[in-house]
């Protein structure tokens, strides 16, 4: 696998990554972003709808949390996770964790990491952690690691350095362990690089991870509200500044449009898909407008239309709404508002999704009221292509030096 | 042709029936079905799409496996979204997208069994909206008045639907009631060059009831004709005597559509008594509970046995379901919380389905259906002998010996 930077603007990193996978000749793009699943399988989608999708990415991200009970099935089968799940073209990342439900802390010991699926806890030591690797067989996975850091508040700096000794000391048994599998010689280990928000730390968990022979790294500990967010980014920085410009930054937990912005401006080259798939879940659609360079009508139209949204997304906020709803962002629209119901046009005019070519905002409206499940399989084709196209117009900004544009564009959106 | 027992068809009725093959022992008949969206190949076994989607597969996904026709109900969209609205959006085909052919019932049957304040009277079904507490009189004036707005191809008349177990003067009321009714929805139908109205046979069990009935409902002018008041708690022994007696007095050369029958034996069954459409929510609703349609019943793959399963659901099945994932992957996605499980199952159930109906057909046009006939029941039930007593009767009073 070799990674070539392109160009590196403003600290962002374009690129491509060569000779990826068992047969060495996939590709991926960076900036970019890993396709989202559950359970092997993007959220509500089966093969047919998930190939409506444009600019599917080529990795998708799998999670221990939901694949670690079904180790002794994957043992059986052989013949690794990806023919397991009917994906057996797709490169394949396994994370440890599900970002979207938060993991209970107290469970990590200098033995053993706990991961939190459908039937309950899966302790794993790193033989067993190693094992269902050797099982699943994925093209890259994450090293076991003590991320449990971010999930408390106030940790002490006792805790934060047992984080990076903990982590470093899974890596190097799980590097060890992977040497002596043949099986696993074509998986790729990415090294976590942890350490909270002790700045010493953070260096010290990234210089030490970096001389181990890990095919790239991930970013954790780093996922959390947009406020926690801010006060990282100076961290992230001075991490990835740690790191080799040879191998691919992962970052966890961080997936909204602005947030995948900045990270980008400090040295992460890969993120979840996460995002869309939340937006699908509260029965919301993608908006928010990306193409920095459109026509001058468009974008005269395109802000009546996002200044309609801001204040509407103001009202909102105002209104007394179940938890789900108090989350909305203001890149999307709720398409369980009144005002919907005879919207006759595409969620998002111009969008050539399966969705917007063929439905309207009226009829999501009424799948969503009816409690009908095409909503979830309608609102996910679109929001994985308008998601997948955000990443395509951020390398096509980096490629002609646009990103200001993109960035400025981003930022009037957000609130 | 209408047969010598059969009441002539009347002139005016559009014939949307072309018969292309009869069975020569049994009352089965393969035919096209000549409708606005398009023809449609009988018997056919049409999915019901309740509230203007088949559940969580696209319509992309449906035409794909080859159905063209299925089910929209009358009583949910009346409800949600309404009429006007649907009617804005140039009707059910443009609301959902569905470019081939809809059938929608009258919202009578939903009317009896959903709603518990419900009161008929003359007028028609007098209820309370479960979404609103408004109160509403779905007359028969009202059901078609609905209907096209909603602009299906094939309409169904509003009858007084009563449950088979009931006995006693109110099956006759209905029977006679529904009469009446089919006479107010052919005077307020608007689009009958547009949208076919069918009558829907009533009379419950009895067989004086149902014959009345037919004699009455033949002679009205209508495109095609439902067998209806069955598929309820009734027994089979009884059910199958009421379709038989209800084929052999349908004009045969307008189609008979037996309401509520999904089940794959009675489908076989039914084909064989002379039915050609039939719709049930059986198989699109066992999917979302995890069981998958085979030859020799279904599996509920959500249970262990399935677990390191690694072939498909049906090798002999060409659905994407089958093509892609094996019955371990399905089992493992049933336990998450992922709806994909759900539409996979879903994809396959119809396909089994449409596949089943047009093994059925082949065989008849191939002139090989009672063949067919003991292959199924030898394959569902191990040996043809063994298949259930009502279905081997109906089947015998048709010329088709099992065994």
């Amino acid at each position: 696998m070799k990674l070539s930077l392109t160009k590196v603007v403003n600290g962002c990193r374009l690129g491509k990554i060569k000779n990826l996978g068992k047969t060495g000749d996939h590709t991926m793009d960076i900036p970019g972003c890993l396709l989202y699943t559950k359970t092997g399988s993007a959220p509500h989608l089966t093969h047919h709808t998930l190939h409506n999708i444009h600019g599917v990415p080529a990795m998708a991200q799998l999670t221990l949390s939901s694949l670690a009970e079904h180790h002794e099935v994957l043992r059986e089968y052989k013949e690794g996770v990806g023919k397991f799940i009917g994906m057996p073209e797709s490169l394949l990342y396994c994370s440890l964790h599900d970002p979207v439900s938060p993991c209970p802390a107290g469970y990590v010991t200098n033995k053993s990491v706990s991961v939190w699926s459908v039937a309950g806890r899966v302790e794993m030591t790193v033989s067993k952690f190693m094992a269902i690797q050797q099982a699943l067989q994925p093209d890259w996975f994450q090293c076991l690691s003590d991320g449990e850091v971010s999930c408390k508040e106030a940790t002490s700096i006792k805790r934060v350095r047992k984080s990076v000794d903990r982590s470093l000391l899974f890596l190097d048994n799980c590097l060890r362990l992977q040497e002596e599998s043949e099986v696993l010689q074509k998986s790729v280990i990415i090294g976590v690089i942890e350490g909270g928000d002790v700045m010493e730390e953070r260096l010290r968990s990234a210089r030490e991870t970096a001389k181990r022979p890990v095919g790239g790294f991930l970013l954790d500990g780093f996922q959390g509200n947009p406020t926690t967010l801010e006060t990282r980014l100076r961290l992230l920085s001075s991490v990835t500044a740690e790191l080799p410009e040879d191998k691919p930054r992962l970052i966890s937990g961080v997936s909204r449009p602005d947030e995948v912005l900045e990270c980008i401006e400090r040295g992460v080259d890969l993120f979840e898909s996460f995002f869309p798939y939340q937006v699908t879940e509260r029965g919301c659609a993608l908006t928010f407008s990306f193409d920095y360079q459109p026509n001058p009508e468009e974008t005269l139209l395109q802000q009546n239309g996002t200044q309609e949204e801001i204040k509407c997304m103001d009202q909102i906020k105002k209104m007394e709404t179940t938890g789900c709803n108090q989350e909305i962002t203001s890149f999307e629209i709720n398409l369980k508002e009144k005002k919907y119901q005879e919207d006759f046009n595409p969620l998002v005019r111009g969008c050539s999704c399966y969705c917007c070519k063929n439905h309207t905002r009226a009829y999501i409206h009424h799948l969503l009221v009816t409690n009908e499940l095409l909503a979830g399989v309608l609102l996910m084709m679109h929001n994985f292509e308008h998601y997948f196209g955000f990443f395509h117009y951020i390398r096509e900004a980096l490629k002609s030096d646009k990103l200001t544009q993109l960035k400025e564009l981003i930022h009037r959106q957000a609130s | 042709m209408a047969g010598a027992a059969t009441q002539a068809s009347l002139e005016s009725a559009p014939r949307i029936m072309r018969l292309v093959a009869e069975c020569s022992r049994s009352r089965a008949r393969a035919g096209e079905l000549r409708l606005p969206h398009g023809t449609v190949a009988t018997p056919v076994f049409m999915p019901v799409g309740t509230q203007a989607t088949m559940k969580g597969i696209t319509t992309e996904q449906l035409d794909a496996l080859g159905c063209r026709i299925c089910l929209g109900n009358t009583y949910h969209l009346g409800l949600r979204p309404g009429p006007e609205l649907i009617q804005k959006a140039n009707g059910l085909h443009g609301f959902m997208n569905w470019p081939h052919n809809l059938l929608t019932d009258s919202g009578g049957f939903q009317m009896v069994s959903l709603v518990s304040l419900s009161e008929v009277t003359e007028e028609g079904v007098r209820f309370r909206s479960p979404y609103d507490g408004n109160e509403t009189l779905l007359s028969p004036e009202k059901s078609v008045q609905i209907q096209n707005a909603l602009g299906s191809d094939i309409i169904m008349q509003l009858d007084d639907v009563v449950s088979s177990t009931v006995t006693g003067p109110r099956v006759e009321e209905a029977m006679y009631r529904s009469i009446r009714w089919l006479d107010r929805c052919i005077a307020a139908h608007q689009r009958p060059d547009k949208q076919y109205l069918f009558a829907i046979i009533q009379g419950g069990l009895d067989a004086d009831l149902r014959a009345t009935c037919l004699e009455e409902m033949t002679k009205r002018d209508v495109p095609g004709f439902a067998i209806g008041g069955l598929s309820g708690g009734e027994s089979k022994s009884q059910f199958w005597r009421m379709v038989a007696l209800s084929t052999s007095r349908l004009p045969k050369d307008k189609p008979r559509y037996l309401m509520g029958v999904g089940y794959a034996t009675d489908l076989v069954v039914c084909v064989a008594l002379g039915c050609d459409m039939f719709d049930c929510v059986f198989p699109t609703r066992t999917a979302r509970f995890g069981s998958a349609l085979v030859p020799t019943g279904n599996l509920q793959l959500r249970k262990k046995v399935f677990e390191k399963d690694f072939g498909p659901i049906d090798p002999e099945c060409t659905c994407p379901t089958c093509q892609k994932h094996s019955r371990a992957f399905l089992h493992a996605l049933l336990h998450s919380d992922n709806t994909a499980a759900l539409h996979h199952l879903t994809v396959h159930n119809i396909a089994y389905q449409l596949q089943l109906m047009s093994a059925v057909r082949t065989s008849i046009v191939e002139k090989r259906f009672p063949d067919f006939v003991r292959d199924f029941m030898g394959t569902m039930y191990g040996d043809p002998t063994l298949c259930p007593t009502w279905a081997t009767d109906a089947l015998a009073s048709v010329g088709i010996t099992l065994g």
